[in-house]
């Protein structure tokens, strides 16, 4: 198992190293401290930038010290556009709003697109399945943005209205406008509604995925040994076929994780939430390089480490893979 | 000594099905009984419902697109399984009426262990402690005889030849010591040589245990070595029963000739020669004639075999029952 562990883990890491010289390459295309300054700049302005960031020097002392940094955590880079600030300031601030709207979301939608599948599966063919892909298949088909607006306008502007400045919040029980920290008030004033669409969006899509998942588990020929052995169809439910659906299931929630720390950089922007995707995005807009570079390679990062747990939950629950 | 008495008779067994394209009717009313100890083989060719009956018996079809007839008897023990709820069937299941598969590969779940999959089945049937439990799993694979049960108990099927699954599916079978083994095509996906390592297995248990077997099998050369009666299916209904000895050396109806001279003959194989194989196919179930269903195919047809299914009834010298207008041995 362990062998497995670092195994995976030592495949990964030549992946990575790739990933980082590829976006530094990328980001150095064009010079990006004249990018940065335009053309005013003065002398000064240019070598002082230039000699920051190390980009006068040959590219792999860069790619070097760049990785040490990563690897050591260390991000003390200072922001271009917000002067005084360091990137691990804006990584710091950025994750919390963002973890707090992400987390949520992922664990309800899961756990109730996980359920409903079931459920569905479980009526295979029958009313309350029909009904269910129905409402699934529909809900799949209207756009993410539709959602946002028609969320916005019923459950901020209308209700608001309705609340007519009583109740908690003054009377506005869901913002729109900026994040502030705080729980549980702050975070049902600001994380709520889109935390609500968030699970709603995804829910169509999940319910449908994990319903297939049951569906295909529930034809299989254990299934049947199971039942011919006396089992009952809880125990079939939520022992054999589970434990095999699980599987799958892992993988569609750890191919979600990664999103858990980029956010959704169209909520945020909606929500006017200053989160990772909206930091990464603004700092791309402004040309912000130390951000950009260090926010992409912390993103790629997590995408690595996720892939490697996922690794490591198949192999926990399929003996398969485990012994293989 | 009291007189024997099936310990499960089915009677007039009609199973249909609710498919896209209206009701088609997989077993129709098919009647035999399973005497204790003995092992007797449904044979016929693919689709003519051998399964369904063996799954009607078990109650393992699917649920909402399946029906057993209201007038459709299983008496097993003094119940009626046909109409049975889920909670005497579970009872049932595993304990008393056991039931092994066509495909060993897949037939046990990849997930648990060995040992697990043989626990569960003394966990619902007996009061065994865990440890008792886990003695009875290693006593049972040691009977189905595969090497070093000690170590294989803690493995997982992946880790076992398909020959040794089909022996662990024997032994999960078996574990409750059911008074019928249903077994579906048990040896169909094996190796030649490891077919016959199962059958013999099966013998052996079944004489041990003293189990009665419902082997369900299109290999007629399986029923010849294994077996003691035979039910002779074709599209949905019994057409012969018989005694191997009957059925072999005196077949009555000609769908069971015809099965007969398709088998190989050891030794007899002339290199080259294709084997005589049975014209024509087995109609759909959806279109079924409205004479003998074996009309088409039917060397010795007559102008009342379209006209009029033949009931099964007993053979005029033999008495034993065949479903034919005109049955062969009739002088
Ligand atoms: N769940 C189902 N829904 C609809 N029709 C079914 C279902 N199960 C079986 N049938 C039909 O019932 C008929 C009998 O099938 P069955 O599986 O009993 O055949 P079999 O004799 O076991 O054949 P084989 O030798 O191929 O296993 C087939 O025509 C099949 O199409
Ligand atoms: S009833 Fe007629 S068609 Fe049917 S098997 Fe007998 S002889 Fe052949
Ligand atoms: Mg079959």
């Amino acid at each position: 198992m362990w062998t497995y562990v670092v195994r995976r883990l030592l495949y990964n890491v030549p992946v990575y190293l790739g990933i980082i010289a590829l976006m530094m390459a990328m980001l150095r295309v064009r010079n990006p401290v004249m990018m940065f300054l335009g053309k005013s700049a003065t002398e000064e302005q240019i070598a002082d930038l230039t000699e920051r960031i190390g980009l006068a020097r040959p590219f792999f002392f860069q790619y070097l010290e760049f990785l040490g940094q990563v690897f050591t955590l260390n991000f003390s880079q200072e922001s271009w556009q917000q002067p005084g600030k360091t990137v691990g300031d804006l990584l710091s601030d950025a994750i919390v709003p963002t973890l707090w709207i992400t987390v949520p979301s992922l664990i309800i939608t899961a756990g109730i697109a996980i359920a409903v599948g079931l459920v569905s599966a479980f009526f295979r063919g029958r009313a309350l399945d029909k009904s269910l892909v129905l409402v699934a298949t529909l809900g799949m088909c209207i756009s993410y943005l539709v959602y946002i607006i028609f969320g916005q306008y019923f459950g901020a502007y209308k209700l608001n209205d309705a609340l007519a400045g009583e109740g908690p919040f003054d009377g506005k029980l869901f913002a729109i406008e900026s994040w502030e920290p705080g729980f549980p008030g702050n975070w049902i004033h600001f994380c709520l509604l889109p935390v609500i669409i968030n699970v709603v969006v995804a829910m169509g899509y999940d319910t449908r995925f994990y319903r297939a998942v049951m569906v295909e588990e529930s034809t299989r020929d254990y299934i049947t040994t199971a039942k011919a052995k006396g089992a009952s169809k809880r125990k079939v439910m939520f022992v054999h076929m589970l434990k095999n659906a699980m599987i799958p299931i892992i993988t569609r929630v750890m191919t979600t994780l990664p999103f858990l720390f980029v956010g959704s950089v169209l909520l945020e922007s909606y929500f006017n939430i200053p989160g990772m995707g909206r930091e990464l995005l603004t700092a791309i807009n402004e040309l912000d390089f130390p951000v950009t570079q260090t926010f992409t390679a912390v993103f790629a990062a997590l995408f690595i480490v996720t892939n490697v747990l996922t690794d490591v939950l198949y192999a926990l629950v399929d003996p398969r893979v485990r012994l293989s | 000594m009291t007189t024997p008495t099936p310990i499960l008779r089915v009677e007039n067994l009609t199973t249909s099905f609710r498919t896209d394209d209206g009701v088609v009717t997989a077993v129709d009313d098919v009647s035999f009984n399973v005497w204790p100890g003995e092992s007797l083989a449904i044979v016929g060719e693919s689709g003519c419902g051998k399964t369904v009956t063996s799954k009607s018996v078990m109650r393992l079809l699917p649920e909402y697109t399946s029906m057993i007839a209201p007038e459709s008897k299983i008496l097993f023990g003094g119940v009626d399984l046909a109409h049975a709820d889920e909670r005497t069937m579970r009872s049932i299941r595993g304990a008393k009426i056991a039931m092994i598969f066509q495909e060993p590969m897949t037939s046990l779940n990849p997930v648990f262990t060995v040992g697990w999959q043989l626990d569960e089945a003394l966990r619902y049937h007996t009061s065994l402690s865990r440890k008792g439990r886990r003695e009875r799993a290693i006593e049972m694979l040691r009977l189905v005889e595969i090497p070093n049960p000690e170590q294989r108990v803690d493995e997982y099927p992946h880790q076992l030849s398909g020959g040794m699954r089909q022996r662990v599916m024997i032994a999960i079978a078996l574990c409750c010591e059911p008074d019928i083994l249903v077994a579906d095509e048990p040896t169909t996906a094996l190796d030649v040589t490891i077919q016959a390592q199962i059958l013999h297995l099966m013998e052996d248990l079944k004489k041990k245990l003293n189990t009665a077997v419902m082997l369900i099998t299109h290999d007629l050369g399986v029923v010849a070595q294994v077996c003691d009666r035979v039910i002779v299916m074709y599209a949905g209904r019994v057409i012969e029963k018989g005694t191997v000895r009957e059925i072999f050396h005196s077949p009555q109806h000609p769908y069971t000739k015809a099965l007969l001279d398709s088998i190989p003959k050891a030794g007899r194989r002339e290199h080259g020669k294709r084997l005589p194989t049975i014209e024509g196919i087995v109609p759909s179930l959806d279109d079924l004639p409205e004479g003998c269903r074996f009309e088409a195919r039917c060397p010795l047809a007559e102008k009342r075999c379209a006209d009029e299914e033949p009931d099964i009834v007993p053979h005029a010298f033999t008495e034993r029952p065949v479903r034919c207008h005109f049955p062969l041995n009739q002088t």
